[in-house]
């Protein structure tokens, strides 16, 4: 498979990355030229074969059911949160309008 | 008085311990080589005060009589892409520029609790992507290492360039890395030190920035093998904190160390010797295997039938993983923001990502978007993983005949920077064999071997069993007697 530039930019959108023209054409030939290699996966027989999510198996722990049972991101760390935010503003992140 | 900076962490260790030196003379000793080396661009940011107030507090503690920790006195450098409490944290790109972590990496914790100083935080590829450093916002890192008779930079390798340049340097002991398809072994090969990937696992992720998930591990980067099992003992172990944490216990690496081979077994997988890989590097996995037979050990061939196809399955599970990780890079929560004059919500996500992520981690987010999206899933990613679970198999199945398997960190030495950046095809197949220990999760050390007509160090690559880092350690340390690795770098910087 193969990927056009109206697909590139399909995939830049559903990315949420702006990309110009100019980047797309670019783009095209570097993702072929990998998606091409990867094809080979194609010639191996996985008949029978689980996919692998997890090298080590491991199953998920429940923490106890205490509230701020991690001090370090249990509650009241508005601050902490806040305080790397390009736009923190009365306590919450701003951001641009998103209803017109 | 030796100079100090020549030391590794197992001399500086016991010689503050002894008080044949104070940690605070290591640690002006480093700091002044540091700042000395900016030339390398290995660090991104310095923090000289960091290291001295660790050293402080080892003498004092030292003084009062107390117990001093596994790292007390050792300053090191810590990959930027461990989290650090009021230091910048970058993972190398624009897009964390300025971020300045609240809290701390739980490796890095484990360090600063086992006595160990920072130097500063090493520049590394954006978001770890990459095998030669070249994709840093903050520029391309050099190695100490140069072709004799050129002046020409040479790559320290990547991700963890910056780790790499610095300790083959002596600018610093030892440093963190991060291993998802070689980053540690890799670099460490080309620059003649050492450096292990633990099991998945053994290392809390928690603090370090995400890459690919089912792969990142922390690991040292250190001069020696001995220096390398004393990191790993202080950075390992159960977090809470990491869903994929193992929880057991921790052996004492460096007290176990064993370079007496007898009745081990050395697999080596036939499929491994590869068109493309340089005469010199075969030539010095004939001399591994001469090595580790002298310490003991019975050769034995053993095959790996998928080795081929790990490489292209690792990039499509590592962008994938890597393109939904990325994704909470917003422009909101924190680091760059870019909202040109008027626009939206989705414009603001689209211009910032844009403008924070460099040319090759958009390469991989948009393949990793591509391969995940609908009508695409199976045909990639799910054949991915499972050809990921048929690589795992086959070495299940070659450690039923042997212990530890011998083979190439890399099939070239070190390259000029900027030479290989025609196409990224041809600089992920410098990982092709680090990658697939990478998919099984196995602990896996790069140790320098010897150096090249060219004057540059190769290393041989050593993997083992699932939480067998005490085999691997042992096997490296019998390669590390005889090689009798001396050559360091002219400095230049």
């Amino acid at each position: 498979m193969s990927v056009d530039k109206a697909t590139v930019a399909k995939i830049a959108s559903l990315a949420r990355i702006r990309m110009d023209d100019e980047a797309l054409e670019r783009m095209v030939p570097e993702l072929n030229g990998i998606l091409q290699w990867v094809e080979q996966l194609g010639e191996v027989d996985v008949t029978g074969i689980e996919p692998m999510a997890a090298v080590i198996p491991n199953t998920l722990r429940l923490r106890d059911d205490v509230v701020d049972a991690d001090p370090l991101t249990g509650g009241g760390k508005q601050g902490d949160v806040l305080a790397n935010a390009p736009a923190a503003e009365h306590g919450f992140f701003g951001v641009p309008k998103v209803i017109e | 008085m030796t100079d100090l900076t020549s030391l590794g962490v197992k001399e500086i260790r016991d010689g503050v311990a002894q008080g044949d030196f104070t940690a605070r003379e290591v640690a002006e000793s480093f700091n002044a080589a540091v700042a000395g080396a900016a030339a390398l661009n290995a660090f991104i940011v310095t923090t000289p005060d960091h290291a001295l107030a660790a050293a402080d507090k080892v003498d004092a503690a030292r003084a009062a009589g107390e117990a001093l920790g596994k790292m007390a006195g050792v300053p090191i450098g810590m990959k930027d892409l461990f989290a650090t409490h009021g230091v910048q944290t970058t993972a190398a790109s624009h897009i964390l520029e300025g971020f300045t972590p609240r809290y701390e990496s739980t490796v890095s914790q484990k360090l600063w609790d086992a006595g160990a100083g920072m130097l500063g935080k090493l520049n590394l590829d954006q978001f770890a992507m990459g095998s030669s450093n070249e994709t840093s916002y903050f520029g391309n890192v050099s190695s100490p290492w140069r072709k004799a008779g050129s002046n020409q930079p040479m790559s320290p390798g990547g991700s963890s360039g910056g780790s790499s340049s610095a300790v083959a340097a002596r600018i610093a002991p030892a440093a963190t890395g991060t291993d998802t398809g070689g980053s540690i072994r890799q670099p460490a090969a080309f620059t003649g030190i050492c450096g292990i990937k633990p099991t998945y696992g053994r290392c809390s992720r928690w603090g370090i920035v995400a890459f690919a998930s089912s792969l990142d591990q922390a690991g040292p980067m250190a001069r020696s093998v001995e220096d390398c099992a004393i990191m790993l003992g202080a950075m390992a172990g159960f977090d809470p904190k990491d869903a994929t944490s193992l929880q057991m216990d921790v052996p004492d690496w460096e007290a176990e160390l064993n370079s007496d081979l007898r009745g081990k077994k050395v697999g080596i997988p036939r499929e491994y010797r590869m068109e493309g890989t340089d005469q010199a590097i075969l030539d010095s996995w004939e001399q591994g295997k001469a090595w580790l037979r002298d310490a003991g050990a019975e050769i034995v061939d053993v095959s790996l039938p998928h080795t081929k196809y790990a490489l292209p399955a690792y990039y499509i599970v590592a962008p994938a993983e890597a393109s939904s990780n990325l994704a909470r890079y917003d422009g909101v929560r924190y680091g760059l923001r870019d909202l040109p004059e008027g626009v939206g919500l989705q414009d603001m996500y689209a211009a910032t990502r844009a403008a924070g992520f460099g040319d090759e981690v958009k390469r991989r987010i948009l393949i990793g978007t591509y391969v995940l999206s609908a009508g695409f899933y199976d045909a990639y990613y799910t054949q991915a993983q499972k050809v990921r679970a048929l690589v795992a198999r086959d070495f299940a199945r070659a450690f039923a005949e042997c212990d530890v398997i011998l083979a190439p960190t890399t099939p070239t030495a070190s390259f000029p920077l900027g030479s290989m950046n025609e196409d990224p095809l041809t600089m992920y197949l410098n990982d092709v064999f680090a990658v697939p220990a990478s998919l099984a999760g196995l602990p896996a050390m790069s140790v320098p071997a010897t150096i090249n007509a060219d004057g540059l160090p190769l290393g041989l690559q050593i993997v083992g069993r699932p939480f067998d880092e005490q085999g691997v350690l042992n096997a490296g340390l019998a390669i590390q007697q005889r090689a009798s690795f001396t050559a360091k770098p002219e400095k230049w910087w």
